[in-house]
């Protein structure tokens, strides 16, 4: 592998930790954060009537789970075209 | 017509087509039997690994175990769904570009070692062996409930039938069936859940209802009248820092299943996988979101519909009577004042985790009820029409043959592919390895008819092992093999080892020698989270302290880390930004 291509790698491969990083912190604030270790203050909140805390344990962070997801897939399409790593 | 014949006409309807399925995508080589072809639609993928990951302990008592729990079953619905997160950014894209059979293909190449190989083949035989006895008891219930039918005639039917389709069209036919019964499973959940929820509140979205309506509100209010604590409370019966170890076990070990990651290599290409881990995750919340829902609406009618009343008039109830006579409702009158009490604690003495007809004197409960009975009981308490009871059988079943299914193929496939062919027999041809693994497909479920039949009596206790087992062992070793190159073979089956021996003597200890929670009170359901840490502490300086990797390996993780094929690699090359 040329040097030059080893360094191309480096960066995509950086570029992808960076939004994999970024992914999971919401990932992990909104369940193990939101949903147990700030579950007591939360519930002093009231989402629609739910205590919020107990919402995101329940329900709230699978829906940001999805999101999470997608948002990974669509940001590694624009980064592989960035880079010319895209497949047909 | 009868919920009884109705339940007939469904199951011969939904088995019919299973059956044509797997006859339509029978196949011939090699990769169309463990892998699809690799030509599975990212779409269609999703829905096959929703239905191949939720079981009939997701579909029958996941609702009935929050319900019961509170707050506290969030571990089971974060658990089993943040997983997929992990496993869409970290493992699916990597290993599907790797682009091989299985897991101990991973782990045996990756890191240049057959006793690597051996240990993943252990390790996955037997998470997937455990896993699958509980789905063939879950095929043998439905129909003993709801057929009358004795329950070893129900586990060899469904024996049968996933050996049609498992045996001729291997993955291929097992992808297509999943998402057929995909589809079923999810309508049969919805429908009762749409019922309940209008009936309760007049808004037919289950998760709206849930959020909007003061259905919760009035449950908090009626849990603490009756002596329970308010239902949305935190850490009742779990620590703050158990619920923590086992929602993140759960999570780890939902990414480290290995029939769950499999589906992964069946899709076109690395875009595909990650869109297909979306789909899949999508697919998956329509279920896990309504559940919260149905498992506080059916409490709240339950609690309403049966504390307080007359005895008499409550069992002059249609559905009281059928589950009553199940056994898996019950009423004793404690006080004799010919109303039924609703109360913490046991209404009848148990032992051993079975109930006795004897009532348990020390409190007040006169009313028990089995947790299955949430889902299995709510389109009768819903008063729907017959043929809603029977789709709920048609979708239990659904849910137990598509896990069966999918965990046979990867018992077949660490014997057939990964010993057989990577390690016994590496000049076989096409046609011996198709054979053999159809052979360990008949093996596989001949033991799990048994286990089916005869179930061991840990079945229950073994799902910790299964999630502590992939979490402390699979995720962290795969994770590692891709994100770190530094990791080598020694450091890898040195944190294998620590991971798995830590997380099995502590589940063993606590288990049947009365061996204390000694780590922080962690229990065996969570330590998997612990013995995941050890195992990346271990891997990671065990690797630091050895030779590194051989060079090919070095290109092999340069490689997995591409989307695209080595030909792309000089477009890269000449790419410019």
């Amino acid at each position: 592998m040329s040097p030059e291509l080893s360094a191309r790698l480096q960066k995509y491969w950086r570029a992808n930790e960076r939004l994999i990083v970024v992914l999971l912190v919401i990932w992990a604030a909104v369940s193990f954060g939101a949903g147990i270790l700030f579950v007591e203050q939360l519930n002093t909140i009231s989402f629609f009537g739910l205590p919020f805390g107990f919402f995101m344990a329940q329900q709230g962070s699978i829906f940001v789970f999805v999101v999470l997801i997608f948002a990974y897939a669509i940001g590694m399409d624009r980064l592989d075209r960035r880079y010319h790593a895209d497949e047909d | 017509m009868t919920a009884e014949a109705w339940t007939f006409v469904f199951i011969i309807g939904t088995f019919s087509a299973y059956l044509y399925i797997g006859w339509w995508a029978r196949v011939r080589e090699s990769s169309g039997f463990y892998v699809a072809g690799q030509g599975v639609p990212a779409l269609a993928n999703g829905a096959a690994t929703a239905a191949d990951w939720m079981s009939a302990a997701s579909f029958i008592s996941m609702a009935g175990l929050i319900s019961f729990m509170g707050y506290d079953g969030s571990i089971y619905l974060m658990g089993w769904t943040g997983g997929y997160v992990l496993l869409a950014l970290l493992l699916a894209p990597y290993l599907r570009k790797f682009g091989k059979y299985t897991v101990p293909d991973f782990v045996g190449d990756r890191y240049y070692s057959d006793t690597a190989r051996v240990v993943a083949v252990i390790c996955a035989l037997f998470v997937s062996l455990t896993y699958v006895a509980g789905q063939m008891r879950g095929v043998g219930i439905v129909f003993s409930r709801f057929l009358g039918v004795d329950i070893v005639w129900g586990v060899v039917i469904g024996m049968f039938i996933v050996a049609f389709f498992a045996v001729l069209g291997g993955m291929k036919g097992i992808t297509w069936t999943q998402v057929a019964q995909y589809f079923v499973l999810i309508i049969a959940f919805l429908i009762p859940a749409i019922a309940i929820s209008l009936q309760l509140t007049g808004i037919p979205v289950p998760q709206a209802a849930f959020v909007t309506s003061d259905i919760v509100e009035k449950l908090n209010a009626i849990q603490i009248d009756l002596g329970f604590h308010e239902y949305t409370q935190p850490f009742t019966g779990k620590t703050k820092l158990d619920v923590l170890c086992i929602t993140l076990a759960l999570m780890a070990g939902t990414a480290g299943l290995p029939h769950v990651i499999v589906r992964f290599y069946t899709v076109k290409n690395v875009r595909a996988a990650r869109y297909s881990a979306g789909w899949a995750l999508l697919f998956i919340a329509l279920l896990y979101t309504t559940a919260p829902a149905l498992a506080a609406f059916a409490r709240y009618n339950l609690i309403t519909s049966l504390h307080g009343q007359e005895i008499d008039q409550v069992r002059e109830l249609e559905w009281v009577q059928s589950w009553e006579a199940t056994g898996l409702l019950a009423f004793v009158d404690k006080d004799g004042d010919g109303k039924l009490t609703f109360a913490p604690g046991e209404a009848f003495l148990v032992s051993n985790a079975v109930r006795s007809n004897e009532p348990d004197m020390t409190n007040a409960n006169e009313i028990y009820f089995d947790r299955d009975i949430i889902v299995l009981s709510t389109p009768e308490v819903a008063q729907l029409s017959p043929w809603v009871i029977a789709l709920v059988a048609a979708g239990g079943l659904a849910a137990a043959l598509s896990t069966a299914a999918g965990l046979l193929l990867v018992i077949s496939s660490s014997i057939a592919h990964d010993l057989y062919f990577r390690m016994l027999n590496p000049g076989a041809n096409e046609r011996q390895r198709v054979l053999v693994g159809r052979i360990f497909v008949i093996a596989g479920i001949l033991v799990a008819g048994y286990f089916g039949i005869n179930p061991p009596g840990f079945v229950g206790q073994v799902v910790a092992f299964a999630f502590g087992l992939a979490a402390a062992s699979f995720f962290p070793v795969i994770l590692l093999g891709i994100f770190d190159a530094r990791t080598n073979r020694e450091g890898a089956i040195a944190g294998m080892l620590v991971g798995l021996l830590f997380t099995v003597s502590y589940i063993v200890g606590g288990k049947y020698f009365g061996m204390p929670d000694w780590c922080f009170g962690i229990s065996a359901e969570g330590i998997g989270a612990v013995g995941m840490l050890l195992n990346i502490a271990v891997t990671i300086g065990i690797s630091r302290v050895t030779p590194a990797p051989p060079e090919h390996i070095q290109q092999l993780v340069n490689e997995i880390r591409l989307p695209a094929h080595p030909g792309v690699a000089q477009v890269l090359d000449e790419g410019h930004e």
